[in-house]
């Protein structure tokens, strides 16, 4: 069940639009900002949005930034693309993966953190680069890496 | 004009410390004198002649004519109306970073560019499709609408004129095909955001049915300054014939990696020796990506190729976005092929079947070289696939985009590619070390 408050925000982003579907990504964000990720609420967001349930699924799994399995405290996501790559992507995620105990698509024991590959984040000129939650962080090394985590502790 | 936009309008007002100037800023430095002169002095179709005089070719990479674009939106009493107006903010291309640049340091050099285009245009709503991981460049922007609003720069009855005009951010959720024009628009619709088939063109049927013209962030950025100043003037600030400056962008094993604003034509060596202070300590130039990840590779050869739309070709490859990376001697051009190709594996809509089965195929292929487990069979199979995925093969651009890089990897690295399969392992160290 979405909350009031789920629907109060809903409701906003409805604001500026031309017709309500085109709020169907950002419904979707509001509802995983709350929960972390989308599962039974698609049919709610559907009515709110005038679609068909089936129709708010189909774009929720297009959207890699739309999640629909449970996701950690926080999402690192590492971008893979090939300015990072030229630039020691593989020591980075090496370091990350070993540290966090994860590979790509998986979450730490402790529900802390979820590792996740993104292409390109906008970040070349600082790259191997990643993204914490709306986090930005350039110049990777793994003794950077190692502060950052220790900032989400 | 203040002396920092006269031969930089793209950043030459932005501010030393990073902020985004505001609107009282934006001002002073001669913000939104373009809008006021093209609703107080000039007719819609006015402005469009003006921009295509000024030679402005639309920098989301395919260069296409900005003001012949704009020529093509059906005008007057007859056109259906409302019509929209798009913005182009998906930036998701590997390698680019320019439009970041523009929206943070300036969001009201984008939104004024906005509302003049949607005047010459007749359009009453405005949209930013702006990507997902741009959380520092939504905040901006957002302000500076607020701001705009309150100035009476957007809203009804703009500067006391009949001009009105509703602008939003729609912030997307992640997907490289979104940045193709008619998937935008099915992505704004609120559907799953496959490309369409042209015809209809977005000018006779676009978002929701209606009239549309969409441009990419920096395009837009320049429109302002054009109507202010004049094309003549723009077309004075280019080393060639196509107008303008490009905010070209150089990442890499470069001593320091960055964006700057120069004349349309700057070389890729002056970018590189004097922009980017040449190569870091111990690495040499190998080759670079001059526009983005769906451009061919170029070499050392080519660094003296004027980069503009027109004189890029020479060098084999094309301008793109103008955003270049840099490829070292001492990084694998094998991994940092699988690379790319895994990119547009992973980003391939499935539309198509030798999109959605042949992409993984070749990353497949190519991690299996890396891995040291190719076989000589696989340059053919890579080379086959480059025919068969080529242009018109496909439904959308990305699959031949992708392409692009790989035929060129073929060709000039093939020593390396031989060197894999026959050592069966990766002759380098591992990359970045
Ligand atoms: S070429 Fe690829 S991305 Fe484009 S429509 Fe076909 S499957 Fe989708």
């Amino acid at each position: 069940m979405l909350t009031e408050e789920e629907k109060e925000e809903i409701r906003k982003s409805l604001k500026d639009v031309v017709h309500k579907r085109e709020a169907v990504s950002d419904a979707l964000k509001v509802v995983q900002r709350h929960r972390g990720w989308i599962s039974g609420e698609l049919p709610e967001v559907a009515e709110m949005l005038g679609m068909s349930p089936a129709e708010v699924d189909s774009i929720a799994t297009f959207y890699s930034l739309i999640f629909r399995r449970p996701v950690g405290k926080h999402v690192i996501l590492l971008c893979d693309s090939f300015c990072c790559w030229i630039m020691g992507y593989r020591e980075v995620f090496e370091h990350l993966s070993t540290r966090l105990g994860v590979g790509f698509g998986e979450t730490t024991e402790d529900g802390q953190f979820t590792l996740l590959p993104v292409c390109c984040i906008g970040a070349c000129g600082v790259a191997p680069a990643m993204m914490v939650d709306e986090e930005l962080y350039g110049d990777l090394t793994p003794e950077k890496i190692d502060s950052i985590l220790e900032d989400y502790k | 004009m203040t002396a920092g936009t006269e031969r930089k309008p793209l950043t030459g007002a932005f501010r030393a410390d990073g902020a985004a100037p505001t609107l009282g800023e934006y001002r002073k430095a001669g913000g939104y004198e373009g809008l006021r002169r093209a609703l107080k002095e000039m007719k819609p179709g006015e402005v469009t002649k003006e921009v295509l005089a000024s030679g402005l070719r639309g920098r989301g990479g395919a260069g296409f004519p900005t003001g012949k674009k704009w020529s093509f939106m059906p005008m007057g009493e007859k056109a259906r109306h409302p019509k929209y107006y798009t913005c182009n903010a998906d930036e998701m291309e590997p390698g680019s970073f320019k439009d970041r640049v523009l929206m943070e340091g300036n969001p009201h050099l984008l939104i004024e560019g906005m509302a003049i285009a949607s005047y010459a245009l007749e359009a009453s709503t405005a949209v930013i499709f702006l990507r997902w991981a741009y959380h520092a460049a939504r905040k901006r922007l957002e302000r500076a609408i607020a701001e705009a609003y309150d100035g009476n720069f957007l809203g009804e009855n703009i500067m006391g004129t009949d001009f009105s005009l509703r602008l939003h951010v729609h912030s997307s959720a992640g997907r490289y095909m979104c940045g193709e024009e008619a998937t935008m628009m099915t992505a704004l619709e609120g559907r799953r955001p496959f490309p369409r088939a042209k015809p209809p063109h977005l000018s006779v049927c676009g978002l929701w049915g209606k009239s549309t013209v969409n441009n990419n962030v920096e395009t837009i950025c320049n429109v302002p300054h054009i109507v202010k100043n004049g094309a003549a003037w723009y077309k004075g600030l280019s080393r060639t014939k196509e107008g303008g400056t490009k905010l070209y962008t150089m990442a890499g094993r470069v001593q320091r990696p960055g964006a700057w604003e120069l004349p349309m034509g700057t070389t890729m060596r002056e970018l590189l020796e004097e922009h980017a202070g040449g190569m870091r300590e111990g690495y040499r130039f190998r080759a670079a990506i001059p526009g983005g990840a769906s451009t061919e590779f170029v070499l050392k050869g080519h660094l003296d190729t004027k980069m503009d739309f027109d004189s890029m070709p020479e060098s084999g490859s094309r301008l793109g976005t103008g955003t270049v990376v840099v490829l070292d001697d001492r990084t694998c051009p094998i991994g940092t092929t699988w690379s790319l190709m895994d990119f547009f594996s992973r980003e391939s809509c499935g539309w198509c079947t030798p999109c959605r089965e042949g992409l993984p195929w070749i990353a497949r292929i190519l991690e299996a070289i890396e891995r040291g487990e190719g076989e000589p069979g696989d340059m053919d199979i890579l080379r086959e696939h480059c025919r068969d995925l080529g242009s018109g093969r496909t439904f959308c651009f990305l699959a031949p985009g992708a392409m692009e890089p790989l035929r060129s990897a073929l060709r000039y690295f093939e020593d390396d590619f031989m060197r894999h399969i026959r050592e069966k392992r990766c002759t380098y160290g591992r990359a970045g070390l």
